[in-house]
């Protein structure tokens, strides 16, 4: 047992410091298109090539619907390509939903059922690393709890297939009040390359209301220690959507 | 000596062996690829053909397509796959027959296939003792088959009518004798999956899996997509191993138009489906340390998965190398800098392992938790066709890499471990002696990439090929047929989770309800990968 305890001091301290300071290491995030201002024939090219509708041309460029990128890359390869932005601070919600207080009833645990409905393994793996030192997302009052009758959030990916529908509900159901639901990753938000088919759905928001939203595919662990950042109001949630420069300006 | 398969030879030796065996009524043809041969089999003889090839030429099964051509009939693809080759029988019938014989008696590796098939497209594979609701669970209607050609893949299931009908079979008879259902949701992080556990108290006798909750239709809804368009179906499926089931379909594509990706894109596709290898072993002995509570080790073993993770991104501008295969080569270079970086980062993740795994071995607590523990006999494995590390340690020897080389790896020198006991400690013992020799490949290779492009044109063209990788779990088999403008028409996946959790059962019999997460730790299966 002594050799656990002296590899462990050994290993020295691997925490991030977010949310104190930002994150710089890279790796950390695939990052993600950002709103581009480009020439109206570029711009369609480009929206013609995003395969999940994330990117649409506007005036003076094009638009990003961050819930339904699916990270393929397509619009960072060839002759046109989209600005990336390098953040990670990802998870959106309405204001208003989360005006509500209830960040002080969890007061300062925050109790997280995990559930899989139907997502590929690539987001539960980037949850899961939120238990590793370089995340260790206990120092924040974060923990990850096996039943919903503890939990008071539901982080909910997967397009929720035809046989999580119910299993979603009945867990949503039996968590005791207040709770939020997180759905994290594309296919939670809009059923990904997925949904909808016979088999799977458009999305946690089918099944049970959803507060916060985290997209990506898969949301880098950064982005979900974001989104719990927001369930308790440390941390003010970003918008979901992405104007180019002169729609915004023409809409001021 | 086994034949090598780029000479052909195998195809000669093959077709001399069914001479020998079945005379005129069987004839085997060169399907035009390397070391494969095809036979038009009556179906009267499909049985014995199949058990001939499985018992005595030791042919293992690699999948079984079924194709639904309207007025054009049935068609059925039995794939199979030794050492030095592969051989596919071809059964066509009219579509208003739906009996097929079953070869689930001869070849037990085909049970789940056929019952799967029965499920999707309504075939009755007579002989079989256990068809019926399998994939699609009891809220699905019955007699409604999703992979028909005439049923719509974005047909909506109206009815969300609760499981509350369902009762669980049981096999346990015995006073005190009951049932504990797990799942499907449970645990800390467990994907979805139910199992009952059946007991008579304290210790479990049989375990029975349910599955299939993740089903996601991605065979049907590929059909009628562009290659590109399915390419993101293949890496996220099972996102975890991505880039391997990139390539599976990437391969069956370049088969198809007859395109050979440029040697520096096939050692760079070497180069990170072994870093992905690495970084799925890593996450595997993360949650085998984690299941067994041994909180450090957990913890350093996560620090090297993330800190390969993190290396990806860098390298390919995505955690899980989503994005990074397309047909004809990658879809983006990997700059010399950015390999060094790679294998830098190889380099130490396998000493930090190594230097895990010398703790590891004198830990009796943990040990005591794996050793005898979720036992598979190399007999079960070869009956269940069980596939990659699983089947490894319970002393099959089959790695696709080495029997039927694809890309780079006929190149590169590695070898195959072997463990015999087939407990989970044997698991852990094969998981790390594949990240030793996958550092060792990416520490070959890089030091001489090729130069050149990255990419050859693919142009589409119509036609049917087998891809196959071997994953991070295992053998993986895409199959894929296209139509004259690049058009899925057909694609079925095969993936190595779907062929061991066949047997999982296996690994859960007789024992103590504690284990169970260990069992399931250890056997390090995708339930995602198996569901699609």
């Amino acid at each position: 047992m002594m050799k656990w305890v002296r590899k462990g001091l050994a290993s020295g301290i691997k925490s991030t410091r977010y949310p104190a300071a930002a994150e710089t290491a890279p790796g950390v995030s695939p990052g993600r298109p950002r709103a581009t201002r480009l020439a109206p024939a570029a711009a369609e090219e480009l929206a013609a090539r995003c395969p999940s509708g994330a990117l649409t041309a506007q005036s003076g460029g094009i638009a990003v619907a961050h819930g339904r990128c699916v990270h393929c890359a397509r619009c960072r390869q060839g002759e046109v390509t989209m600005s990336w932005e390098n953040g990670y601070e990802w998870a959106g919600a309405e204001v208003a939903t989360l005006a509500d207080g209830l960040a002080r009833a969890f007061g300062r645990s925050l109790h997280i059922r995990y559930l899989d409905a139907g997502a590929c393994g690539a987001c539960m793996s980037e949850a899961r690393q939120l238990n590793n030192p370089y995340y260790n997302m206990h120092r924040l009052g974060f923990f990850i709890t096996a039943t919903p009758r503890t939990a008071d959030v539901l982080l909910v990916a997967g397009p929720v297939t035809d046989a999580m529908r119910v299993a979603l509900r009945a867990t949503y159901d039996a968590m005791p009040e207040p709770k939020r639901v997180v759905a994290m990753g594309a296919c939670a938000l809009s059923g990904g390359v997925f949904g909808p088919s016979y088999a799977a759905g458009t999305g946690a928001a089918e099944v049970v209301p959803v507060d916060v939203q985290v997209p990506g595919c898969p949301p880098p662990p950064l982005a979900l220690l974001h989104a719990l950042l927001v369930v308790v109001e440390r941390k003010p949630p970003q918008a979901l959507g992405d104007d180019p420069p002169e729609a915004r300006e023409g809409r001021t | 000596m086994n034949p090598n398969p780029e000479t052909g030879d195998f195809v000669a030796a093959f077709r001399d062996a069914c001479t020998r065996r079945w005379g005129a009524v069987v004839s085997a043809v060169d399907d035009g690829t390397r070391g494969g041969c095809r036979i038009d089999c009556p179906p009267a003889m499909l049985v014995s053909l199949c058990g001939w090839l499985h018992t005595e030429m030791g042919f293992d099964l690699a999948t079984l397509v079924v194709e639904d051509a309207g007025a054009g009939g049935w068609r059925l693809h039995y794939c199979f796959h030794t050492e030095s080759g592969r051989v596919e029988l071809c059964l066509a019938q009219p579509i208003e027959m739906t009996r097929v014989p079953s070869i689930s008696a001869v070849v037990h590796a085909a049970d789940w296939h056929e019952r799967e098939i029965e499920d999707l497209f309504g075939l009755d594979f007579e002989g079989h003792p256990k068809l019926g609701e399998f994939v699609l669970h009891e809220h699905w209607p019955e007699g409604v088959n999703p992979l028909r050609a005439d049923f719509a893949a974005g047909a909506r299931n109206a009815s969300t009518a609760p499981a509350t009908e369902w009762t669980p079979p049981t096999i346990v008879d015995a006073p005190g004798a009951f049932v504990m259902p797990v799942g499907p949701v449970y645990s800390d992080f467990g994907e979805a999956a139910h199992f009952q556990l059946e007991t008579v108290g304290e210790d479990v006798i049989v375990t029975y899996p349910r599955l299939f909750y993740k089903h996601r239709g991605v065979e049907k809804i590929a059909e009628g997509k562009t290659l590109a368009d399915a390419l993101l179906l293949a890496e996220r499926f099972s996102g975890t191993s991505a880039f391997a089931h990139a390539l599976a379909l990437c391969q069956a594509a370049e088969r198809i138009a007859g395109v050979a990706p440029p040697p520096r894109a096939l050692a760079l596709r070497a180069l990170l489906a072994e870093f992905e290898r690495l970084r799925h072993h890593a996450a595997t002995i993360t949650g085998l340390c984690a299941s067994t509570a041994l909180a450090v080790a957990a913890s350093q073993a996560g620090l090297i998965e993330e800190a390969l993770l993190r290396a990806s991104a860098v390298a390919t501008g995505h955690r899980y190398l989503f994005g990074v295969a397309r047909p004809g080569g990658l879809a983006c270079d990997v700059e010399p800098g950015a390999v060094a970086d790679l294998a830098r980062a190889a380099q130490t993740a396998l000493a930090d392992l190594d230097s895990l795994d010398a703790i590891l071995r004198y830990t009796s607590s943990f040990l005591d938790r794996l050793e005898a523990v979720g036992i598979i006999s190399p007999d079960q494995a070869r009956a269940f066709g069980l596939v990659g590390p699983v089947a490894r340690a319970s002393g099959l020897t089959r790695d696709l890499r080495e029997s039927l080389p694809y890309g780079a790896y006929d190149r590169v020198g590695f070898f195959v471990p072997v463990e015999q006991e087939g407990d989970g400690y044997a698991r852990l013992r094969v998981l790390l002696a594949e990240c030793r020799q996958s550092a060792a490949i990416i520490r070959a290779l890089a030091s001489r990439i090729p130069d050149g492009p990255v990419a050859t044109p693919w142009t589409p063209s119509a036609g049917t090929a087998l891809g196959w990788t071997e994953a991070p779990i295992g053998a993986a088999f895409h199959w894929l047929r296209l139509d004259a403008e690049g058009r899925v028409v057909r694609y079925r996946l095969t993936p190595p989770s779907f062929n061991n959790w066949h047997g999982f059962h296996l690994a859960a019999e007789n024992f103590a309800f504690q284990d169970f997460p260990i069992i399931l730790a250890s056997v390090g299966l995708s339930v995602a990968e198996c569901d699609r």
